[in-house]
């Protein structure tokens, strides 16, 4: 291929391009694949009705038709909005998504970036969606956004930190922040005094992936959790003044971010792209499509929650986090490095 | 040494900037407007809200945007025409409308209906209450955050409106109800087939039951939520399920004397003592399947014969005036009739109950928080045609 284009494909540039690009097919990819499977039509399924049926077989490409209707769309800026900052917050929301996938791991030498502090970087740049939705809140000059911005900060500040601790247990255990690591970690582990399945820390992390869970639902703002988007009661949140293109991003940013979240969950607690009995190259062609297959169950599960349940209140959100899942996930800690310790 | 002007004037200015430090941080009301163009008032209500933080300081509901002035256009119709507007009032209750008016109208030319018409009747005006009730116990999950019940209320609903279609032609507008008795009679194998629409709806109603009432958060977010003590909600003249939520036991089905066929079957009229939204939710459920019952125990008894009185055929109504109220699904529903002798009504006031529901919003939302405005106002449930009119 290279000599055919006579480009050197391992320069620094050119690796550079291509990841860059991978990842930005896969922010839309993923929030295609999750939108319709999940939001379209197992929604549909659990409340008794089709879902789209006539875009592409099935009704699968009605979310490209959705995309392809919102750029057409008139690019409004309310009257009283803070222009540049109105532009700006889209954007930094989708950039926290972004960067998310730079650490997931999907085969064996499929990663971007395999940083040392993998898991560390991921929590880290989560959070920056924050901020974007911060912006949006306040530029968009009207009480409902600014209402759910605020919101959606104190959440998200909130539930960053279980989301975190949950994910000491697994680092503990595996000795590395490294996602590649991790994955090895469960790869190379054992458990009831077999290798045959390596050791996926669902099995001793169980209660880490349950307030994992949970605290990625909150950071998704996922229905129980979604006070900060509340329809009945906000409009939209933080998104009630955006239209076209500006609101496909938050759009892509959302279902890319639960895909993403959906990712790393499956690294850390099902393994991810291991597969038993696959090594080599093999496991390098094999590794997304284990991954993606990982990805759906645990993201099945968040959007199960999500079209099932009401909605916490504002304090009931808080105080859950609070007097809940923090706690539970320190006692988690504390059980898992005695247990490191003395095994 | 004499300070200059300048000086004066920045030592002043520095004073006032340590003083604004140290009085605690000065925060402001905001002011918001729900309404009319807001997904949970499910019509055109607005309700402006003065906020602190997320708390409500005062709020007040401002009606008006639907009215469609129905008192009025009832003086210019004749009194077989004023069915077809009525039904239009509480849209989701639609048959339930039009009997009150009827009776009112029948008492002043002093007929009766045959007994067939008025077990027909009946069991419309309770099938009316499940198709409203109904979409209230899946509304209340989409107000509270769940998306999921809303679809199986509309799903169920579908039931009762294919039955009310089979019969009358009309899915929400029957316009069935005759003065001196009905238009038609029922269609052959309806009954049966009601029967098992009634089974369906018991099944819903646990779905329901298991599905929403029973989840943990659903029941954090109603239980304690806008309690209305009985004393408050008597004087806001609250009816229908609000009241009985407070625990105040009166039923015009039951407690007053109706032509309708309420006194043959065997029911309850249910209470809750807390007055809470889960109470009102609860409340509606209970009745449900209460409705459920009365319109199974009225197909077991139902009398042969005519359904339509001996009326002449230009209907004029003597001078007079007459007040007929029934329970209708949001409560209590009345018509004051007051006839001239002519073709049409002279004057018809209509009490309808989603007016005085919601009058009772600003005391009942003071001091709570946003979120829970909304989930007090769809335990209270209002129809916004039936609060303008």
């Amino acid at each position: 291929m290279s000599w055919m284009l006579g480009l050197d494909l391992t320069a620094y540039w050119a690796t550079t391009t291509i990841k860059v690009l991978v990842v930005l097919s896969l922010i839309p990819a993923g929030a295609i694949i999750l939108g319709y499977v999940f939001l379209l039509k197992m929604m549909s399924w659990m409340q008794s009705r089709m879902g789209p049926m006539e875009a592409g077989p099935r009704g699968s490409l009605q979310l490209v038709a959705d995309g392809v209707k919102f750029m057409q769309k008139e690019d409004i800026f309310p009257a009283r909005a803070d222009r540049f900052v109105f532009a700006a917050a889209p954007i930094v929301v989708l950039m926290s998504t972004f960067l998310l996938y730079i650490v997931i791991p999907a085969g064996p030498r499929l990663i971007v970036e395999d940083l040392d502090t993998g898991i560390f970087f991921a929590l880290a740049v989560s959070s920056l969606s924050v901020l974007g939705i911060l912006m949006a809140g306040w530029s968009s000059a009207n009480k409902y956004s600014l209402i759910g911005a605020l919101r959606a900060a104190g959440q998200l500040i909130a539930y960053e930190l279980p989301l975190v601790l949950a994910v000491v247990g697994v680092v503990v255990q595996a000795g590395t922040m490294s996602l590649q690591g991790i994955v090895h970690a469960q790869a190379d582990g054992e458990i009831f005094g077999t290798g045959l399945i390596g050791n996926p820390y669902i099995l001793t992390q169980f209660v880490g992936f349950v307030v994992f869970l949970a605290a990625a639902q909150a950071e998704l703002t996922q229905t129980p959790f979604d006070m900060p988007v509340a329809e009945s009661e906000l409009v939209a949140g933080y998104m009630t003044e955006y239209t076209g293109f500006r609101f496909l991003f938050f759009f892509m940013g959302e279902f890319g971010t639960a895909f993403a979240f959906s990712a790393i969950g499956a690294t850390l607690f099902l393994g991810g792209w291991y597969v038993p009995g696959v090594e080599g190259t093999l496991a390098d062609i094999l590794g997304p499509f284990v991954l993606g297959a990982k990805i759906m169950s645990i993201a099945f599960l968040i959007f199960w929650i999500r079209f099932s349940y009401p909605r916490f209140r504002e304090d009931q959100l808080q105080a859950f986090a609070w007097k809940y899942l923090i706690p539970i996930s320190l006692v988690n800690i504390m059980v898992t490095g005695i247990l490191k310790v003395v095994l | 040494m004499v300070a200059t002007d300048w000086q004066k004037a920045a030592y002043v200015a520095g004073q006032a900037a340590d003083a604004r430090v140290n009085v605690e941080l000065e925060t402001e009301g905001m002011t918001l407007n729900l309404g009319p163009q807001h997904p949970a008032t499910h019509g055109t209500l607005r309700i402006v809200v003065r906020l602190d933080g997320e708390q409500v300081v005062w709020a007040e509901p401002v009606a008006g945007y639907m009215h469609r002035g129905y008192e009025k256009l009832c003086e210019v119709r004749t009194y077989p025409q004023v069915t077809t507007l009525v039904n239009r009032i509480d849209w989701l209750g639609h048959f339930a409308n039009e009997v009150p008016f009827i009776l009112a109208a029948e008492d002043l030319m002093g007929i009766e209906a045959p007994p067939r018409a008025q077990w027909i009747r009946t069991i419309f005006f309770e099938m009316a209450r499940i198709a409203n009730i109904v979409l209230f116990l899946g509304d209340m999950g989409v107000q509270l955050g769940a998306i999921t019940p809303i679809f199986f209320a509309f799903r169920d609903r579908e039931h009762v409106l294919n039955l009310m279609e089979a019969a009358t032609g009309g899915r929400f507008h029957p316009n069935f109800d005759r003065i001196g008795g009905l238009k038609e009679d029922l269609p052959r194998g309806w009954i049966e087939e009601c029967r098992v629409a009634m089974k369906k709806m018991r099944g819903f109603c646990d779905e329901i039951e298991d599905l929403l009432m029973g989840n943990e958060i659903f029941q954090k977010r109603t239980r304690g939520i806008g309690v209305i003590p009985p004393a408050v909600g008597l004087e806001y003249g609250l009816s229908g399920a609000n009241i009985r939520a407070s625990g105040i036991d009166w039923d015009i089905r039951r407690d007053e004397p109706s032509p309708l066929a309420y006194k043959e079957c065997d029911w309850k009229v249910w209470t809750h003592p807390d007055g809470d939204s889960f109470a009102r939710y609860w409340v509606r459920l209970q009745e449900t399947r209460e409705a459920t019952k009365i319109v199974d125990q009225l197909l077991d008894s139902m009398p042969a014969g005519s359904i339509q009185a001996k009326v002449p055929r230009i209907i004029k109504v003597p001078a007079g005036e007459s007040f007929v109220h029934t329970e209708n699904p949001l409560g209590e529903m009345g018509y004051y009739v007051v006839s001239k002798g002519g073709l049409g009504p002279f004057r018809v006031k209509i009490r309808t109950p989603s007016f005085n529901n919601v009058s009772i919003a600003p005391w009942l939302l003071r001091g709570v928080y946003v979120p829970d405005v909304i989930t007090i106002l769809a335990s209270l449930y209002f129809i916004l045609g039936d609060i303008d009119r």
